[in-house]
């Protein structure tokens, strides 16, 4: 989209933003409390961490670059 | 989107879904509170997105064609969601289970030539024509009764889709969550219709391309995390040729000489004419459901690249669907630490749970079924005595089985919004296409000629609250009439193959006449339903269609569309030999060699469609020599 308004890259962004951090805080949470769930596998990867502040960062880029308002 | 779903899902699967539903006693896996959250969250995003579009939806044009002011990316995204619906992730995840790398075919050979064609040759006619619709389109090359004939049976595929996709993806939810039919029936239908209905197209686009990134932000961790597991290609490799004692899982083309040669039990030439042209072509030039994305665009060049832009992701959509599936075939366990061994969905239906605990509904029909695979018989025997730790799952499973094994709380909630995001995507593009060709293509010339522009965009509002009821309806029905999903999914075939003959030779033909596109397509209809007919009442008869005794059910599709297809063009080639040809002035715009294209601005040669064209086909040439 273009032109005024709120684009979808801005939506995208947010929701990135609050998975990333929702995902990356239980992964901090399972480091620090050693605990994982039982049956899934290469938990030693610690998954939510990485991939959630990879999303986090993607998100955060988005949000900041799509913001409404700003100049383009 | 439905017609490119594998036989995995039309032969057999999904056919016994009470059955299947009945069997699903334990679910798959179980969500955590952030699991529930990051759904959650999504479902209220959607809905945002539609109330935020409402405002800028008031028009026919802001409605039907989001205003015209797509950019190529997102158009281009949207082209390529809008076939991505989680049924299709599934079910050709689990394809690859079955065959190997064979399931590519539909994302290369099966997308990308056709997908380039409609962004460089088809393009500039759909979009110089101003039209609104495919039928629409049909209407000004060949008149009222192809544009008629046309949007009827485009619009009841769409309606009929809809409804068996959402019911599919209910049994989905029951079978891996637990979540009643209802429910999950309920809550996806009432999130499309609002935010399709508020927002109208703008509204899909914008989720669709939402969707579009929820899906590989779900689903790329699969992929990632089983590859790390297997030991990279090589490691993934070796496990594979000991487990299943063939390298045919590996290769595109090398074993399609002969149809008793590979697993699928196609040839190539079924593979190349029948798959890359007749259903191919079919569906990404002339199946309104994406061509609407594409009309979308902002100007002529946003048109043309969008299709492009889409090939690149299209080619990289089996990183998440067709590599799980081959992990799943080495790393999937069952709980005694065995090699896990899916198996068809009429197997795990035969052996659905009886009444007591730990009985089988039907021990001998389970029995009977699992004769026929390859499980070994200590395993058999475990399932026929109701043992707790010997459970089935189908081919099907394949991707969300993945899911559940590396997948923990929040990043699974993440993967089963993906399958959501997909489903819904796929839904919304079926309702949103009903509406713009129920209000345009019948609506319109047929019932309400002269209404006002508000009242066409109420209609079309209304349109897709009533056309998403009777898909409700449509998908109950098909859970209390087995067959029925069968004849739902067999409509794309049947139908597109004409349509793709009558607009390629309206297009580039000049002499067609306006009979002659109606009685083709009309006939081709007919001859193309006449061949399911006669290959449904008697499957010996598919020999004479895929021209093989040893064709497989996945050679049909392909086969009858192209039949259907050559049958239509011939059709309209003798017919326009014996009827007046119009005018050509009154084909301008219309017919490629009377129509003038316009002239397009000079770009840096890296904006320009034809430099990206080019990159796509030296990605896909390699693509299939590398994995030849």
């Amino acid at each position: 989209m273009h032109g005024s308004g709120i684009q979808i890259w801005f939506f995208i962004g947010v929701l990135l933003v609050i998975y990333g951090f929702m995902i990356f805080g239980y992964g901090i949470f399972e480091l620090a409390t050693g605990s994982y769930p039982p049956l899934v596998q290469l938990t030693s990867l610690h998954t939510p961490i990485w991939w959630g502040g990879v999303l986090a960062v993607l998100g955060v880029f988005y949000t900041v670059k799509f913001r409404p308002g700003r100049a383009r | 989107m439905y017609g490119l779903v594998p036989a995995t899902l039309t032969a057999g699967s999904f056919r016994s879904l009470s059955a299947l539903v009945a069997s699903a006693t334990v679910p798959m896996a179980q969500l955590r509170l952030l699991d529930i959250a990051v759904i959650a969250i999504y479902f209220c995003m959607v809905i945002w997105i539609g109330f935020y579009l409402k405002g800028r939806s008031n028009t026919s044009e802001e409605f039907f064609m989001a205003g015209r002011e797509m950019t190529a990316w997102i158009a281009g995204l949207s082209f390529v969601s809008a076939n991505l619906g989680s049924l299709e992730l599934m079910g050709w995840a689990g394809s690859a289970y079955q065959y190997g790398i064979l399931a590519t075919h539909w994302y290369w050979v099966g997308a990308i030539p056709a997908m380039l064609f409609l962004g460089l040759v088809m393009m500039p006619f759909y979009y110089v024509s101003k039209t609104h619709s495919v039928p629409g389109y049909l209407s000004l090359r060949y008149g009222e009764p192809a544009r008629v004939l046309a949007a009827f049976s485009f619009a009841l595929e769409m309606i009929l889709m809809s409804g068996v996709n959402m019911f599919a993806m209910a049994v989905v939810m029951k079978v891996v969550l637990g979540w009643s039919i209802t429910f999950s029936i309920l809550v996806s239908a009432c999130a499309v219709t609002l935010y399709v209905a508020l927002g109208g197209l703008r509204s899909a686009i914008f989720n669709e391309v939402l969707q579009f990134v929820l899906i590989w932000g779900g689903a790329l961790l699969v992929p990632i995390l089983g590859m790390i597991q297997a030991g990279g290609v090589g490691g993934l490799k070796t496990k594979i040729i000991a487990n299943m004692h063939s390298d045919s899982y590996f290769h595109l083309w090398r074993d399609t000489g002969h149809f008793a040669d590979n697993p699928m039990g196609v040839h190539w030439t079924g593979i190349v004419f029948g798959l890359g042209f007749a259903i191919s072509f079919g569906y990404w030039t002339t199946d309104f459901l994406v061509v609407q994305r594409v009309l979308a665009a902002r100007n002529l060049r946003a048109a043309r690249m969008a299709p492009i832009i889409g090939s690149f992701f299209k080619m990289a959509v089996p990183f998440i669907v067709i590599l799980p599936g081959l992990l799943g075939l080495v790393l999937l366990q069952n709980p005694d630490g065995s090699r896990r061994q899916l198996v068809g969905e009429d197997v795990v239906a035969a052996c659905a749970s009886g009444s007591g605990e730990g009985s089988l509904s039907d021990p001998g029909a389970c029995s009977s079924a699992m004769a026929k695979t390859t499980l070994p018989a200590a395993y058999q025997q475990k399932v026929l005595s109701g043992s707790p730790d010997a459970e089935l799952h189908s081919y099907n499973q394949a991707l969300p089985l993945m899911m559940v094994r590396y997948l923990g709380p929040g990043l699974l909630g993440l993967g089963i919004t993906a399958l959501i995001a997909g489903f819904m995507s796929g839904m919304a593009g079926n309702i949103s296409a009903f509406s713009t060709v129920w209000t345009y293509d019948l609506y319109k010339p047929l019932i309400n000629k002269k209404g006002t522009d508000s009242h066409y965009v109420m209609v079309g509002r209304l349109s897709i609250v009533i056309g998403v009821a009777i898909s409700i309806g449509a998908g109950y029905l098909v859970q209390h009439a087995h067959g029925i999903m069968d004849y739902v999914q067999a409509l794309f075939s049947i139908f597109i193959a004409p349509l793709l003959a009558t607009i390629l030779l309206g297009m580039f033909w000049k002499r067609a006449t306006r009979i002659a596109g109606f009685l083709g397509l009309l006939l081709g209809i007919v001859f193309s339903v006449g061949m399911f007919v006669w290959v449904h009442l008697n499957p010996a008869n598919l020999r004479y269609v895929a021209l093989s005794d040893a064709a497989k059910p996945m050679a049909e599709n392909v086969f009858r569309a192209l039949w259907a297809c050559l049958f239509t063009a011939l059709v309209i080639f003798l017919v326009s030999m014996v009827t007046k040809p119009r005018p050509a002035a009154e084909l301008e715009g219309l017919v490629y060699g009377v129509t003038p294209l316009p002239k397009e601005d000079p770009v840096p040669f890296y904006k320009n469609e034809y430099t990206w064209a080019i990159l796509v086909v030296i990605i896909f040439v390699a693509l299939n020599i590398i994995f030849w």
